[in-house]
Order: structure tokens, then sequence, then C-alpha cells
């Protein structure tokens, strides 16, 4: 018998022609968010690690939060967790099979980056304003 | 691990572009993924023009047209060109979709952009392997189940119960959802995709049907039932806008609803 020989098939191509929505850009911003307050959360740590190890270390990690770089790195990770505390409330709603018709879905994933911006300016604009 | 990138084979390159019609005023750009099975080279893009004047308003149209007209190796499935049969779905545009309920004017573009069903095994051009996608919605039993004796005439049904049916039993198996879900490009061979899973609530909510701890079970899955992480372009994409996203978590309602 002749040998058949089988060209391998090719995979279509997925994300190179996919056109993005918004409910898909925001599930992709939850995964990248979520990661982000994993990283986030060692910001805390030196802080709570310096404030152990006394007022010199201290005063250096203060003094880095305080600068411009530290200021907007601060500013970034509050961003991050209010996107991913109400991408995770979008889920919760959705988890109840509400809100998911075509337009609430994408009004509800446009307001999950809206409402994130909106709360981390209100949250800077008091902090600054308070203290 | 989800791997973004398409496989060395699978990268495509730009291709031929076909002679324009000649004497018309009224051309069309398309640009079609190809990608021919006997002849050893990778996917290539080809371009082609199509007379509009002398062509049907669907993209359908002008894929036929071209093939009859330019290029007769352009290979797509396609049958009943009324959006039943759900044969010519494919990527149009970036959005999954059946070409033959699909206007060409509606693509509102320069060059329309054609591609087969995404992260699917190419059989030729435009036609993507469903073989998995097809055992899938075997899998979940897609007939009634019963257990009590089988009544003289019909299994009887209220209208209301009928109506929970609406939204479900219309899907034709085209495959754009399943083929459009990120969570199904990754793990497509664990994930049932919202195809089957619309079909699995369909015979869940279904009051005539007695297998719904059985088919719960089924379902029961990491993998099966929970990848999906409502990422919606499932019903986004649907061209007869129907809501798998929606059934998937009425599904995980009825698992949780079983344990309390």
């Amino acid at each position: 018998m002749a040998e058949v020989k089988v060209t391998p098939r090719p995979l279509s191509p997925h994300l190179q022609v996919y056109r993005w929505t918004w409910t898909m850009a925001m599930s992709v911003f939850h995964r990248v968010t979520g990661t982000g307050l994993y990283i986030g959360i060692a910001l805390f740590a030196i802080w709570l690690v310096a404030l152990a190890a006394g007022p010199q270390t201290f005063d250096a990690v203060q003094w880095f939060f305080g600068s411009p770089i530290g200021l907007l790195i601060l500013f970034g990770y509050t961003w991050v967790l209010m996107h991913h505390m109400l991408g995770g409330v979008r889920h919760l709603v959705w988890d109840t099979g509400r809100g998911m018709e075509p337009g609430e879905r994408m009004n509800m994933a446009r307001f999950t980056l809206i409402g994130s911006i909106t709360l981390t300016v209100a949250i800077w604009l008091v902090a600054f304003l308070l203290f | 691990m989800a791997q973004f990138q398409l496989p060395k084979n699978s990268r495509y390159t730009e291709g031929k572009s076909w002679p324009k019609p000649a004497n018309s005023n009224h051309v069309q750009e398309f640009r079609i993924y190809r990608w021919n099975p006997d002849d050893g080279a990778k996917p290539k893009i080809d371009t082609y023009y199509v007379d509009r004047d002398d062509c049907g308003p669907m993209v359908l149209d002008a894929l036929i047209w071209i093939k009859n007209n330019v290029d007769p190796t352009l290979t797509f499935r396609r049958s009943c060109r009324e959006g039943i049969c759900g044969s010519c779905a494919m990527n149009i545009m970036g959005e999954n979709t059946l070409a033959c309920t699909l206007g060409i004017d509606d693509c509102k573009a320069d060059s329309v952009k054609i591609y087969p069903l995404p992260h699917t095994p190419v059989l030729k051009d435009l036609v993507p392997d469903l073989t998995t996608f097809f055992a899938q919605h075997a899998s979940i039993e897609p007939w009634l189940k019963t257990e009590t004796p089988q009544p003289e005439k019909e299994w009887r049904q209220t209208p209301e119960e009928r109506s929970k049916l609406d939204g479900l039993y219309e899907c034709i198996l085209c495959a754009c959802c399943s083929t459009s879900c990120p969570s199904y490009w990754w793990n497509g061979e664990r994930f049932l995709g919202p195809a089957a899973l619309l079909q699995a609530y369909r015979w869940l909510i279904d009051s005539r049907d007695e297998g719904t701890g059985e088919r719960l079970d089924n379902l029961h899955d990491p993998f099966r039932l929970y990848r999906c992480h409502t990422i919606m372009n499932c019903a986004n994409t649907c061209p007869k806008g129907l809501n798998p996203a929606k059934a998937i978590a009425e599904i995980k309602k009825m698992m949780v609803a079983r344990t309390i």
C-alpha cells in the first residue's frame, strides 16, 4: 500500500484576528489586575517590614513612597485594586444570571473601567485635600 | 498554559492578489485566508476583487461569486443560504458569524477580511475541522431522558414550560460561539464550550426530561462547565442572537441550588 502523507493542519488565527469587545477586554483586565494585586501587596509588606526594622529604614521607605515615582506606583496600585474590586462585583452580579442582556453586559463592562478610574481619582483627591 | 501565538506552521503571510474585474466601477475588496493541504505551503491571505453590480448582497454571495468568476479553488462550506444550516460560519471582520446573513454593506469596510472559525484545525481554506465540537455536543446527551413509563400519546408540556426552551432550541450548532471563546481556545479539549453547554441547559430546563441529576453530575467538573469565565464573546457573536453565557450562568445556579 502506498504511504499516505498527512500534512499537519494549521491552527486558524484567533487572538490575532478577533475583534476586541468590552466584555472580552474587561475579562483580561480582571486577570491582569488580579495578578497586579499580588505584586501590590508586596508594597504593603515592605512598608510593614520597614516599620518593624526601625526608624531609619522606615524613613527611607516613607521617603520613597512619598516621592513622585512612589506616589505614581501607589496611584497605579489604587486603580488596580478598585478595578479588580468592581470587576468582582460585576462577576457577582453575572453569577446571579442578571445583567447579561446585550446592552446591559456592555454597559457593565464599560462601567467597570469608568468606575475604577473615577473611584481612584476620588480617593486621591480626598487624600490630598485632607492630608 | 495558553498558547497565545500561532504555531510556526500556522503563521500566515501575504498571498496572491487576483485580477480586478474588467469594466466595473463598483468593486469591493476581499482579503481571504487560504491554505491548501496539498501544496505544502503555509497559510496565505489572498486578495480578491468582486464586482458588486454582478453579485448578491451577502458575504456568501461574494464568496460564491469569487468561486464562480475568479478562483474555483476557493473552498468553503455553505448550504441553505438563509441562516438555518450553520455551514457558512466563519470569522468576518474579526467576528464569527454566518456569511449568508451578513450583508457586504454591513461590513462597512474598504477590505472585507475573512478567516476560518478561530483556533480550529483547518482542513482547507475556510473549512475548519469541527470533530471535537460535535463530539462535545454528543457528550451532553442531547435527547429526552425519562424514567416514567411512556405515555400513550405525547409527553405533555404547558405553554409556560415550553416557553423555557425559547432562546435555547433555536441553536443551529454553527460553532460561532464556541470558537469565539478564549476559554475554549485555551482549553477546548476539556471545556465543553458555550454551544454544548447551551444545549446541556436546553435539556436540563426541559420539564419532560428526568435526567437532571445525572446531567448535572456529568457537568460537575472544573473544566467541562467551570472554565466559563463570563467573557461573553459567545453571546456577543451568536448569529441567532442567543445567549449561551446566560444559559451557563443558569447551569451554575442549578449546581448551587442542588447542594443547599
